[in-house]
């Protein structure tokens, strides 16, 4: 990918994350790592948000706003797990109160290892994330086209 | 009377990355209460004590929480030391609690970069995050991690710092500290960040008494309770500890006692460096707690005090821990101070108690 053909806006939320993940995807916003130089812009209302970024697993109470905030966010949409506790549960897996990973929740199109994923690695899985928003965009604008 | 409406807030919020739901219900622009409701983080960890032995819960009780993570794994293992009557060495106490003040400033940088956010002053929260790296840096360079160290271990810790490395900290401390100064006189004497803080979520030091508010938030309201005084570990050799209040109870109050204790912190760390013992940093901790003996322990984490508890069965494996973290213990406070503010001003004063939901719900 040479170049982002649009500027992407996240969406962040924080599942049972213990807040380690959390505070590296700020930090990712802050100057020394500063994702905004992908054009990429922190947004609080999931119809802006291109890219939903969710640290922590899911457990019985967040599992219904995770796939609230999921259906509210525009297609096409790129979900990407922060943290191995969002990728399967990490240490916590085996808790009663956790059912796994966000793919047990919604799609996740992108895993972002680590405990607590270091910025370089959350960087690398944004912009991993473009790509798949990319194709995603031509599959959608090819089934638009096909559909009139 | 006005019309009474009610307002959700969260557990999803552009200012707060903590999933915290609140029911505000106003009276025009006047928040009359706010009923809060939590669980959104709740993992149930403290029942995995029967499937982990107490050195692999070593890791499960340091991800209690990502920002307070060394505080954890530092009050976990002062309890299963206590409960096994082992006596940890003198440079290992020393080192836990540069580290632990270490992760004070962190905490309390972080703090107030999110505050600036919430008052909307995005340059200051950069600079503050930005001074952070530092501290962060420093923590790659000793522990390898940035914000989850794996450092401490029952018995002491697990890397030593050398002593030319230490002095290499201090310095980059002492620079910290002239930058830092710029930017807390932004959060001390901005007469438009005064604006947004000054007189906001009062809460009187009657309330703090009555409800046990803790940390930051009870010592900005005038009591003066801090555990780090009853001297735990390297404290102890301190000579001179004493916490830093607020009499106002004001949103301004508690920046200032964050704002100081970061200065606080800085100084601890120089004078346990000058004194720290040479010689080794872990001992070998062998068997198990024996069955029916119990602990309660307690520290001062960047929010306030936590409790742990911990009871042996005679097997590595825990018949039950416990822990009570500041931020379950503040929310009643932050409700009563939420009672009565402006709609406008309620990310921020559910900011200044500094929730840490993840702890709170474990
Ligand atoms: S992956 Fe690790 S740091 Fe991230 S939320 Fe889970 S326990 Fe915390």
């Amino acid at each position: 990918m040479s170049f982002a053909t649009k500027s992407p806006w996240i969406i962040h939320y924080a599942a049972t994350s213990c807040n380690g993940c959390d505070i590296e995807v700020l930090a990712c916003l802050t100057p020394l790592y500063d994702v905004e130089r992908f054009g990429i812009i922190n947004s609080g209302n999931p119809k802006h948000a291109d890219i939903f970024l969710v640290t922590g697993s899911v457990n019985e109470q967040n599992l219904p706003v995770i796939r609230q905030i999921y259906d509210q966010m525009l297609e096409p949409k790129v979900v990407v797990a922060i943290g191995i506790c969002a990728t399967s549960g990490g240490v916590f897996r085996e808790c009663y109160n956790t059912y796994g990973g966000v793919d047990s929740a919604i799609p996740v199109d992108v895993y972002v290892p680590g405990c607590a994923a270091r910025p370089q690695a959350i960087i690398d899985g944004v912009v991993t994330a473009l790509g798949v928003l990319d194709a995603k965009s031509a599959a959608f604008a090819q089934s638009k086209k096909e559909a009139s | 009377m006005g019309k009474r409406t009610i307002i959700p807030f969260g557990p999803q919020h552009p200012v707060l990355p903590e999933p915290v739901h609140l029911d505000l219900v106003l009276e025009d622009e006047i928040v009359v209460a706010a009923i809060p409701q939590i669980g959104f983080v709740h993992r149930g960890l403290e029942k995995l004590v029967e499937k982990r032995d107490y050195n692999q819960f070593m890791y499960v009780a340091e991800r209690i929480c990502g920002i307070c993570s060394f505080g954890h794994s530092l009050g976990y293992a002062q309890t299963i030391e206590a409960l096994m009557d082992v006596e940890i060495p003198k440079r290992a106490e020393y080192l836990r609690v540069i580290w632990h003040e270490l992760s004070r400033i962190h905490s309390h940088l972080l703090w107030l970069g999110l505050v600036a956010d919430g008052f909307g002053y995005e340059s200051l929260f950069m600079h503050t995050w930005r001074l952070r790296e530092r501290v962060l840096d420093i923590f790659e360079k000793t522990t390898g991690g940035r914000v989850i160290f794996s450092a401490c271990t029952v018995g002491g810790v697990v890397h030593d710092i050398e002593n030319s490395e230490l002095s290499g900290i201090v310095a980059v401390l002492d620079g910290l500290a002239s930058e830092y100064a710029e930017l807390s006189g932004a959060f001390l004497k901005d007469t438009s960040v005064n604006n947004r803080l000054v007189g906001v979520g009062v809460l009187t030091k009657e309330q703090a008494y009555d409800l046990s508010a803790v940390g930051p938030f009870g010592r900005a309201s005038g009591l003066p309770y801090d555990i780090r005084s009853i001297g735990y570990g390297g404290y102890a050799d301190l000579a001179n500890f004493v916490p830093v209040t607020s009499p106002a109870g004001d949103s301004y109050a508690r920046c200032e006692v964050r704002v100081k204790e970061v200065l606080a912190s800085i100084e601890i760390i120089k004078e346990l460096v000058a004194k720290i013992p040479a010689g080794e940093i872990a001992v070998a901790v062998k068997g198990a707690p024996a069955a029916g003996s119990q602990v309660v322990s307690r520290l001062e984490q960047p929010r306030g005090e936590a409790f742990y508890y911990a009871k042996g069965n005679g097997t590595k494996f825990l018949d039950r821990f416990r822990v009570r973290t500041p931020t379950s213990i503040n929310i009643p406070g932050m409700v009563t101070a939420l009672a009565g503010c402006q709609l406008a001003d309620v990310p921020m004063i559910v900011l200044t108690i500094d929730p840490c939901i993840s702890c709170t719900e474990r």
